[in-house]
């Protein structure tokens, strides 16, 4: 088994309303990619609001289950909610890092309070002296140390500390994959830098595996080495990120490269938006029932509708 | 600043004074800022969380509320050819200068707008009073405001949960500007969205601003947000104003040490290059660095800088900058082989 | 603990008074234990005897001596309303926090059983019990039979803030960190429950006392155990009023009336002191 993890066409349907009338949201529809065991990378999943990237997220640490396809990580299915010993064996292995810093730990309690129990549970770990060596190892990944943040509470640490804290507790057992969604939104553009080049040295450095959810392209680009790009729940370009980056095929792909601001020509504001692109992506969003996915010659994946 | 300007803020101070328990806690958010805004501008301040940017806005748009209180300095704006100080006026003449001249977008579209309320009924709210149209009049007007905004006056009858994010955000624009005020406080007002609606609302809120010739303070932290939208940016940190000028001079040579990590540690679609990235954390305004406050992450920082505020003193057409070292100042990214020195 | 006591004494007055006269009413219900006299005897002092420098609170028409009396009642009271407010506080922490935190069949289970019991009347249900145990209802077996009624306002208060604090970041860390449900509950969110307990606490006592008086006045507990109710049930019968013997009246209710300002007041400033927002913006959030 070389798949690390594998997203085998996976599907997500909410279903709404009462008894008498029945509708349904598609949040994930037909997602499918696998990620390789023996070479970490940095896979991005890119969406807007509404795309279901979240929803994915979810359904990889196992926290929904999927309506239709199956999630395979290291060959086994993904064991959803309870605390048996499959499930804790699984988040040994799989950890989160979330948007918010600053909801990321209990106002009221220590930071480092999560640190020991992640070390205790997953490391098995009882004594004080282990417990302190392995807080101090994963912090020290992340450029903090337990002096540092050992007995302070979360208000006493910067946004930027925080999230390093929080992938520092994700990293305490060892997990071989990290999923972060939308780690650096809500950090400090000062800050942001140091825990974007974090992620690529645990990718060089620890060997770990991250699915880098956002809907920013510039961090995508900077950092990630394959990307998928979510619309409402489908996939609709796939690939190499420079690859993809660079020129995308996909209207919508270039509809949101088309939106970034870029700060190359500041001062001189150009902010006409995208009416031909934006009214393309609506019309093809109309016929996507009848799409698929089609590969490429420089090995990427694009939508094709008709 | 001369007499034209929109706005005048002169050596502002503005603290929360607290007590708990017997603890005393100044918190210095806005300490000792000058500066103005021009007719017909849009002028962006950038600055992180505890930067002070938020308590300076509240203190221009006269939303003070204790234990916030400002201890020394002055508002003033110019309307119409008079001059207003927020500060000293009763709420009454508050209540008519808002809206009518002064107005506010922002950041949550669904704060501003009340869910159980249409869209109309907002409008009514908000604008009716400042316009002082009745029936028909009104009506007209609102609707030829939102024709201007691209929206459908049908609009006007949906409630704020059945539009979309940026329909919701372009409705808050237009409360915001259906009187035509001449100043305009925008506060993170694309924050939330998606990238290609904040294209878009930051499209519209130009053009809007472009024809109505208001002022707007526009406030994020976002530098691309600026890049493309402000005519001048200032900098604040740590309470502080740190640097002030046209947008392409900051961003192609800035002479302050924090503005060149700003604009440098912003990743582009195009560029792999290693983007650098600053240590430390912002301080707290309860208890700030001495001196110069951005000394303790500054790489140029020398001993100066830990006993002697820098003073903000123009550095070039429209610059200004306080950084004993400004002429120090090189881009971070020009040559990423060629870091800041000390 | 002790530097907590002295920043709340010195800088929180209605907390300084409120433990002033609850300290007040404790010490006087703990000077029971050194009483010279037994209070179920009956006719050990001259009766109707107004106060002076012999008997400090004078003497009732049964002939007892009122101090050493309402001493006992005080205590006795006292007793009764603590162990109520226990045993309905664990009940609504159980429940609540179960409720609202595991939620689906759990959850509604247990509203079911606690809505049935905001629904049942209580006081005809306390009558019954008397009339089926007659003196076999001690004080004990009716603090348990109120604790059974006193839980389920509470467990739904509990149960809101548990179901809040469910969808927040911090709990799906702690599920990551390798945290058991169980102690999710218990250590990360009992903290914000805290609030909710300490005030209803206090309601909860004085709703307890003032029930047990009221069955008492009425003649329905057993009459021979001094409480504060059963000493205003004999001063009823013997139409203390209308005699002329008014410090039989007068003082438990002046004492009750101490006593359930002085809780009310520790519970206000008490409240607000554990709130975890204000305890974030002591620290300096």
């Amino acid at each position: 088994m070389t798949d690390l993890l594998h997203v085998d066409h996976v599907s997500k349907r909410y279903a709404q309303g009462g008894v008498l009338s029945r509708d349904h949201v598609d949040a994930v529809i037909d997602a499918d990619f696998s990620l390789n065991r023996k070479a970490p990378e940095i896979f991005t999943i890119i969406g807007e609001s509404g795309s279901g990237k979240t929803t994915l997220a979810r359904m990889i640490l196992g926290l929904e289950t999927p309506t239709s396809g199956r999630i395979l990580f290291e060959g086994a299915p993904v064991p959803t909610t309870g605390t048996g010993r499959q499930r804790r064996a699984f988040m040994a292995k799989v950890q989160p890092v979330f948007q918010n810093p600053f909801e990321a730990f209990n106002p009221l309690k220590r930071v480092d309070r999560y640190l020991s129990s992640t070390a205790r549970s997953f490391l098995g770990l009882t004594k004080p002296s282990d417990i302190d060596a392995a807080m101090d190892a994963a912090l020290h990944k992340v450029g903090l140390t337990l002096a540092e943040v050992g007995g302070r509470y979360p208000h006493e640490l910067s946004g930027g500390q925080l999230q390093r804290a929080a992938i520092a507790r994700a990293l305490v057992c060892n997990p071989s994959l990290l999923i972060a969604d939308e780690p650096v939104s809500m950090v400090d553009a000062s800050l942001r830098m140091s825990i974007v080049n974090l992620l690529k040295a645990l990718r060089d450095d620890a060997g770990v595996t991250v699915i880098y959810i956002t809907h920013d392209l510039a961090t995508a680009y900077y950092i990630s080495d394959r990307i998928l790009i979510m619309q409402k729940g489908r996939v609709v370009e796939t690939g190499p990120a420079r690859v993809v980056l660079d020129a995308p095929l996909h209207p919508y792909a270039r509809l949101l490269k088309a939106s970034v601001l870029s700060t190359a020509d500041a001062g001189a504001g150009r902010l006409e938006p995208s009416s031909a692109l934006i009214a393309e992506c609506d019309g093809l969003l109309q016929r996507a029932d009848g799409s698929r996915l089609v590969a490429q010659a420089d090995g990427r994946q694009v939508r094709v509708y008709g | 600043m001369n007499k034209d300007d929109a706005l005048e803020v002169t050596s502002l101070k503005a603290y929360y004074l607290m007590n708990f328990f017997g603890i005393t806690r100044e918190v210095r958010a806005v300490d000792d800022i000058t500066m103005s805004v021009r007719r017909n501008e849009i002028y962006g301040i950038a600055g992180e969380s505890s930067s002070g940017k938020t308590t300076f806005i509240k203190v221009l748009a006269a939303a003070m509320r204790p234990p916030l209180q400002i201890v020394s300095g002055k508002v003033e704006y110019r309307f119409g050819g008079r001059t207003i100080s927020p500060q000293s006026m009763r709420d009454d003449d508050l209540a008519e200068l808002h809206w009518k001249h002064l107005s506010y977008i922002m950041q949550g579209s669904m704060s501003v707008l009340n869910p159980v309320r249409r869209i109309q009924q907002s409008f009514v709210d908000f604008a009716k009073r400042p316009l002082g149209l009745g029936g028909k009049a009104f009506q007209d007007r609102i609707e030829e405001h939102l024709v201007d905004l691209q929206l459908s006056p049908k609009v006007l009858r949906a409630y704020p949960h059945e539009l979309s994010g940026g329909m919701r955000q372009r409705v808050t624009i237009g409360l915001a500007t259906v009187c035509q005020p001449e100043f305009i406080i925008a506060d993170e007002p694309t924050t939330a969205l998606d990238v290609v609606v904040q294209k878009d609302v930051l499209s519209l809120l130009r053009t809007v601003q472009r024809r109505m010739g208001s002022s707007i303070v526009l406030v994020t932290h976002d530098m691309s947000v600026h890049a493309n939208m402000a005519d001048r940016i200032g900098i604040m940190y740590a309470g502080r104003l740190v640097e002030e000028g046209p947008t392409r001079t900051l961003f192609t040579v800035p002479k302050h040490p924090y503005t060149a990590h700003l604009v440098a540690s912003l990743p582009r679609i195009g560029d792999t290059a290693r983007r650098p990235a600053l240590e430390g954390r912002p301080p707290s305004l309860a208890d700030p660095p001495s001196g110069c406050r951005f000394h303790p992450r500054c790489p140029l920082a020398i001993d100066k800088c830990k006993t002697d505020v820098p003073p903000l003193v123009t550095v070039g057409e429209g610059h200004r900058s306080a950084c004993w070292r400004a002429a120090d100042v090189k881009p971070l990214m020009a040559s990423a082989a060629n870091p800041v020195t000390a | 603990m002790f530097s907590v006591l002295r920043d709340l004494i010195r800088y929180n007055i209605e907390f300084a008074i409120g433990l002033a006269m609850t300290c007040f009413i404790i010490a006087f219900a703990a000077l029971s234990f050194f009483s010279p006299v037994d209070p179920t005897l009956v006719y050990t002092a001259i009766p109707d005897r107004p106060p002076s420098w012999q008997h400090w609170f004078g003497t009732n028409s049964r002939g007892q001596e009122l101090f050493w009396l309402l001493t006992f009642a005080f205590r006795n009271t006292l007793t009764f309303g603590i162990t109520v407010a226990v045993l309905s506080r664990i009940i609504s922490i159980v429940v609540g926090l179960a409720a609202g935190y595991i939620g689906g069949w759990v959850d509604r289970v247990l509203m079911f059983f606690n809505d049935i019991f905001v629904a049942i009347p209580i006081f005809p249900i306390l009558i019954l019990f008397y009339f089926v145990l007659r003196s076999d209802l001690n004080s004990f077996t009716l603090a348990l039979i109120m604790a059974c009624f006193g839980w389920p306002f509470d467990a739904r208060l509990i149960r809101s803030v548990a179901l809040g604090l469910r969808h927040r970041e911090f709990t799906r860390q702690a599920l990551f960190a390798g945290m058991s449900p169980l102690k999710v509950m218990f250590q990360e969110h009992l903290p914000y429950v805290m609030p909710i307990i300490f005030a209803t606490a206090m309601a909860n006592m004085i709703w307890s006392i003032g029930l047990e008086v009221t069955l008492a006045v009425l003649g329905f507990t057993n009459l021979s155990i001094p409480t504060v109710g059963t000493t205003l049930y004999w001063a009823n019968n013997h139409s203390a009023m209308i005699v002329g013997v008014w410090w039989w009246i007068l003082i438990p209710v002046a004492l009750i009336i101490v006593m359930f300002v002085g809780l009310f007041l520790l519970a206000v400033s008490l409240n607000e002191y554990i709130d975890p927002r204000s305890r974030l913006r002591r620290m300096g959030a």
